[in-house]
């Protein structure tokens, strides 16, 4: 909402600066946004009447002009072309300074002499338009200044307004707000009666009371629509944002501005038999003020006559009934329609009409007989006529009601922790607009009926909090019983596991959790992800099933900036539908591309399999040591052979491997990419330490060589030794892989370590080659393994 | 016996000159070995006659001793300046570029959300999480958002086909907490949020942190309090914080919070538009109608509530001018978080 500060201080003569102003409304809750001049600043700028023209002799397109100011009589050069005799106009005469620094001196045009200058409203800053002179009435007394005249200087308030605060939509409601600020006394606008002159009326029939309860009409006739709005109306209105159309636009506009009352005018010769304020029938068609086509739907509240829809009721009217240049008997709405009919139906046709915004937010409804004797009034003044009788249609039942709110001292104690008087709580509300009748240990309290923020006590205690000032309330901190919170020792904090990650030189990244579909298809498992009915762009449009999409195009964003090594990781939500459910559980993604560790001169080499694979399994350490199991697996992204699904006690988490080299050729990413996309929630659940006995007697290691088909697993060889179930075997490692000479084709020779030690004595040469032959024949049988010679 | 002398004399003469470990070796096995010199004079002790062998002997012993205790020093002079040169040989240009051991770095949003938790943990404050697909009732209904709600239109939801939506805010954990928990409650709820709309200050995902606190007797002074307190600490200075009215649905009275601009300390900025204050959070005492949806007694039970977006908080603390940054996820960007 704009308003100028001088059409406010017209209800509302406070002394305050600007500033204050500004400040104490911001304060109050009625954030002001911005504050702009509403014109340049200018001097010595009068009503100029122009007495002749003449034709430049040197220039086609300049005038030599006689002015007057009332005083004297001024030679000045024009080049409008609208400049004639008789027009008056701001004059600015020699030494005037308009805008920081335009001087007006006495100068020379094409040879002839110019004392002064005949201004546009653009010159002045009282338009955003080139439009020739503006044109002033002739009821300007010439010589007059003309900053005076038009209220100047003056500033004006943009306030952003928050949705409770419908009733602040007008200069009425931020002047009854400001007047509570500033202790200066608000008055309400005259709007007496005009008594009609006529017995023209036109029936109107309310069959949608829910949604109109109220409809006040008047018939005007013997309009000019012809006569110009007058300048002070063209100026309040351009200093609140809207443009000037026609008189009696104007007028309706400049009601809804000064009161919040959304008004429309009908030209009254195009309704066809009563108004019926109805909901649109399916299908019905309406044609806008702005020639736009709407098909109706049932839900939406019409004006109608008894042929079709006129206007959708409190957003915008039609073009077939609207005022025209051959208007000459118009039909004057000022109704009350429900926000909640009113809701949801402007932005559902892409219309947010500046009655839509009152209407939806809640228009006073006492207020509309008042706004159309405001009306009625102006448009008499301005555009003569005949008035009928104010017609009142309206449904009681469907009225809202006055809200009645109990408001106990004891409950502003408790919630603000200050106590005020009872006479300062009643002054504040009645302010306000509030009726207040003192209670027993508080107050009864009225709502005024431009307040649909009002209905419950926290309501009133609001109201209190801000007009006492939220910074003047006390602060203190919650007093609270001293509680010890639950440790679980088997929940890994989320932040370990990122700094784990981190401490492998792996960088969080965070990444939109919608995707591009084809993406992610290429990267899924060919499952599509929850579409979004609304995306922001078609490539932001499915929610994501893994981390992977994002990961890799987060990987694919830095080689394609020069980055030679990306290691990246990222934790959150994914989206799985399995069945009808929604699985939304948290899930930890990890990418590493390019060199294995930085470059050093000691050398490098390029990140395998086996990397990602010791930082997942690290994942498992943090979590209490929990081994994580790991099979051969496909995926069809990822590359046949170095691919794992990883499960931990049995539960898959999900999958490790390489991108599959053809889609990294796609991606055009040079380099293999290791991935990884796991459950979080398990590994994030671990166990608490069960002790083992240490043994005293000493650990024993003895190497083997075996050799065994290309085929079999490692994991295999773990198996049948664990498989064995001897205390005294404590570990198997594999500490070289040889493939070649001395080596048949097709098999591969294991080198392993294994670790011996008895917790209760120690391991004789005999007992130590009993083990390892137990180790060999149980790996020949499972494995067919053979020593190698 | 002037034969023994001489002995001597050359074995001290040859240790003297030896000038690797290996030469000192040589002059060892020459004298003092089985077969060396020293040795040879010892057997021919057995051809003096018993009365002369004992001072013979004790003379070799005294040779043999002499010899053996220079040839011991001297092997220790060597053994020093042989591994004083391989040292010399195995010496590194300590200027010499490290072997790395780098570490990669949270997420500014995530150090951001890291530290907010902590400072709230230290108030007795837990952290709570929900879903980022919510339903109608848990992003709207509950939080006295109905479906004709003007401040509907402030949230530009994402839709899904089924009605449900992308969480416009982290309001939903509150009520997810009161359906689930009795009072006294405390929590945090950090998370992903989702709008739609994009452009140079938004993205269509950003974070927020919900701060939910139910009790007995629980104050707008108490918010106050709680808001101003952890302010101060997180930006690690003592600005001033001013509490404007404002409206959300699921609060009353609800407040926008400023803070004292970080950039310019009030003075005025292009960060705070030249007023001095940056709107850094909203906040309120729980609305009743969200009590009554969440089954909280509101007769026994007040609450305040805050909420506040990370990557504005992030944007000040670390001085970041553009908010797409967070989400390209470009290294030269992330690496600048380390740890």
């Amino acid at each position: 909402m704009k308003a100028s500060i001088s059409w406010l201080k017209s209800l509302c003569p406070t002394d305050l600066s600007v500033d204050e102003i500004v400040s104490r409304l911001t304060m109050a809750g009625l954030e002001v946004d911005g504050v702009e001049a509403a014109a340049k600043p200018f001097t010595h700028v009068v009503v100029g009447e122009v007495l002749s023209v003449s034709q430049h002799p040197d220039a086609d397109k300049l005038n030599v002009c006689e002015v007057t100011d009332g005083e004297s009589t001024y030679q000045v050069v024009c080049g409008a072309p609208n400049v004639r005799a008789g027009l008056k106009v701001p004059f600015a005469r020699v030494g005037a300074v308009i805008g920081e620094d335009f001087k007006i001196k006495q100068a020379k045009l094409r040879g002839v002499e110019s004392n002064g200058m005949l201004c546009g409203a653009d010159e002045l800053g009282l338009s955003d338009e080139r439009d020739g002179l503006m044109e002033l009435p002739d009821f300007f007394v010439t010589g007059s200044d003309f900053a005076e005249l038009l209220s100047l200087p003056d500033e004006v308030v943009e306030v952003d307004l928050t949705p409770n605060r419908g009733d602040c939509l007008s200069i009425t409601g931020l002047a009854r707000e400001l007047g509570v600020l500033s202790q200066a006394q608000f008055s309400f606008v005259h709007c007496d009666p005009v008594d009609p002159e006529s017995d023209e009326t036109h029936d109107v029939y309310l069959s949608a009371p829910e949604g109109c309860p109220c409809y006040v009409g008047r018939v005007i006739e013997n309009v000019d629509v012809s006569r110009p709005t007058p300048v002070w109306m063209v100026e309040r209105l351009r200093r609140s944002g809207v443009r000037s159309i026609d008189a009696i636009v104007d007028i309706t506009n400049y009601v809804m501005l000064e009161l919040g009352q959304p008004m429309h005018a009908f030209d009254r010769d195009q309704l066809v038999g009563a108004i019926d304020v109805r909901m649109a029938k399916d299908g019905e068609q309406l044609v806008l003020l702005d020639g736009k086509t709407l098909t109706l739907t049932n839900d939406v509240l019409v004006i109608a006559d008894q042929e079709k829809p006129l206007a959708l009721a409190g957003i915008m009217g039609g073009e077939h009934s609207g005022i025209s240049e051959k208007t000459t008997s118009v039909f004057l709405e000022s109704a009350y329609f429900n926000p909640i009919t009113v809701a949801g139906k402007a932005r559902r046709y892409g219309l947010h009409t500046d009655a839509s915004a009152r209407f939806e937010r809640g228009v006073d409804w006492l207020l509309a007989e008042r706004a159309c004797q405001r009306a009625t009034a102006l448009l008499i003044e301005i555009c003569g006529g005949t008035p009928g009788p104010v017609m009142i249609t309206d449904n009681e039942q469907a009225l809202p009601t006055m809200q009645v709110v109990e408001l106990s001292n004891a409950r502003i104690e408790q919630q603000l922790k200050i106590n005020l008087s009872t006479e300062t709580i009643q002054q504040m509300l009645e302010a306000l607009g509030f009726g207040v009748e003192v209670v027993d240990g508080g107050f009864r309290c009225v709502a005024p009926s431009w307040r649909f923020d009002v209905s419950i006590e926290q309501d009133l205690i609001e109201e209190i909090a801000r007009i006492y000032g939220y910074n003047n309330l006390p602060t203190s901190l919650p007093a609270q019983a001293l509680t010890m919170a639950s440790v679980p020792e088997t929940d890994t904090p989320l932040m370990r596991l990122k700094h784990y990650l981190v401490d492998q030189d792996i960088q969080e990244a965070i990444t939109y959790s919608f995707v591009d579909p084809e993406t992610q298809a290429v990267l899924g498992d060919g499952i599509a992800g929850v579409r979004l009915a609304n995306p922001i762009a078609s490539n932001l449009a499915e929610m994501r099933r893994s981390l992977l999409p994002g990961l890799v195009e987060a990987v694919r964003y830095n080689v394609n900036r020069q980055a030679s090594r990306v290691r990246l990781f990222e934790t959150g939500q994914c989206f799985v539908l399995q069945g009808d459910e929604l699985d939304q559980s948290e899930r930890v993604g990890i990418a590493i591309y390019g060199q294995s560790d930085p470059l050093h001169f000691s050398g490098d080499r390029a990140v395998d399999f086996f990397d990602l694979k010791g930082v997942v399994d690290g994942l498992g350490m943090i979590n209490g040591g929990a081994e994580l199991n790991w099979k051969p697996s496909e995926h069809p992204a990822l590359a046949p052979g170095q691919t794992a699904s990883v499960s931990l006690d049995g539960k898959v988490l999900g999958v490790v491997g390489r991108l599959h080299p053809k889609l990294a050729r796609e991606l055009d990413l040079p380099k293999p990419l290791f991935l990884a996309d796991l459950a979080l929630s398990p590994l994030l659940c671990g166990q608490v330490t069960a002790f083992k006995a240490i043994s005293r007697y000493p650990k024993v290691l003895r190497d083997l060589a075996i050799v065994v088909d290309d085929g079999v697993a490692w994991q295999q060889i773990v198996d049948a030794v664990t498989g064995l179930s001897d205390a005294r075997i404590q570990s198997v490692e594999l500490f070289d892989v040889y493939r070649g000479t001395g080596v048949p084709e097709g098999r591969q020779s294991l080198a392993l370590s294994l670790s011996l030690q008895d917790p209760e004595k120690t391991l004789d040469d005999t007992a130590i080659q009993e083990l390892v032959d137990q180790v060999v024949q149980v790996l020949h049988e499972q494995t067919d393994a053979e020593l190698r010679g | 016996m002037d034969n023994l002398q001489s002995i001597q004399d050359e074995a001290l003469a040859l240790i003297e000159s030896a000038d690797s470990l290996a030469h000192l070796d040589d002059v060892r096995v020459k004298f003092l070995g089985k077969k060396g010199l020293i040795s040879a004079q010892m057997k021919t002790l057995s051809q003096l006659s018993a009365e002369e062998r004992p001072q013979a002997g004790a003379k070799i012993n005294t040779v043999r001793d002499r010899v053996t205790e220079v040839l011991e020093a001297r092997k220790t002079t060597l053994e020093v300046e042989a591994e004083a040169q391989s040292l010399m040989r195995d010496a590194v240009d300590v200027t010499m570029p490290s072997r790395p051991q780098e570490i990669g770095g949270l997420h500014p949003v995530t150090r951001t959300l890291d530290r907010l938790n902590r400072l709230f943990a230290s108030l007795g404050y837990t952290v709570a999480t929900g879903p980022e697909i919510e339903d109608d009732w848990h992003n709207f209904e509950a939080l006295n958002i109905p479906s004709h709600h003007p401040a509907r239109a402030m949230h530009d939801t994402f839709y899904f086909d089924d009605g449900r939506v992308l969480r416009t805010h982290t309001s939903p954990v509150q009520i997810r907490t009161m359906v689930s928990e009795e009072p006294p409650i405390r929590i945090v709820a950090p998370g992903r949020v989702y709008r739609c709309d994009s452009d140079l200050t938004h993205t269509p995902m950003f974070h927020q942190i919900e701060g939910l606190v139910v009790d007995q007797d629980i104050s707008f002074a108490d918010l106050k309090g709680t808001i101003i307190t952890f302010l101060n600490r997180f930006f690690e200075v003592d600005l001033d914080v001013r509490f404007r009215p404002s409206y959300f649905p699921f609060t009353e009275p609800s407040a926008e919070v400023d803070v004292q601009c970080v950039m310019c300390e009030g003075s005025g900025c292009r960060v705070c538009s030249h007023t001095g204050w940056l709107e850094v959070m909203g906040c309120g005492m729980v609305h009743p109608t969200v009590f009554e949806q969440t089954g909280v007694d509101t007769s026994v039970y007040k609450g305040f509530a805050f909420g506040m977006g990370i990557e504005r908080l992030a944007m000040l603390r670390y001085e970041i001018g553009d908010l797409r940054l967070f989400y390209e996820n470009d290294l030269q960007f992330l690496n600048q978080f380390h740890g």
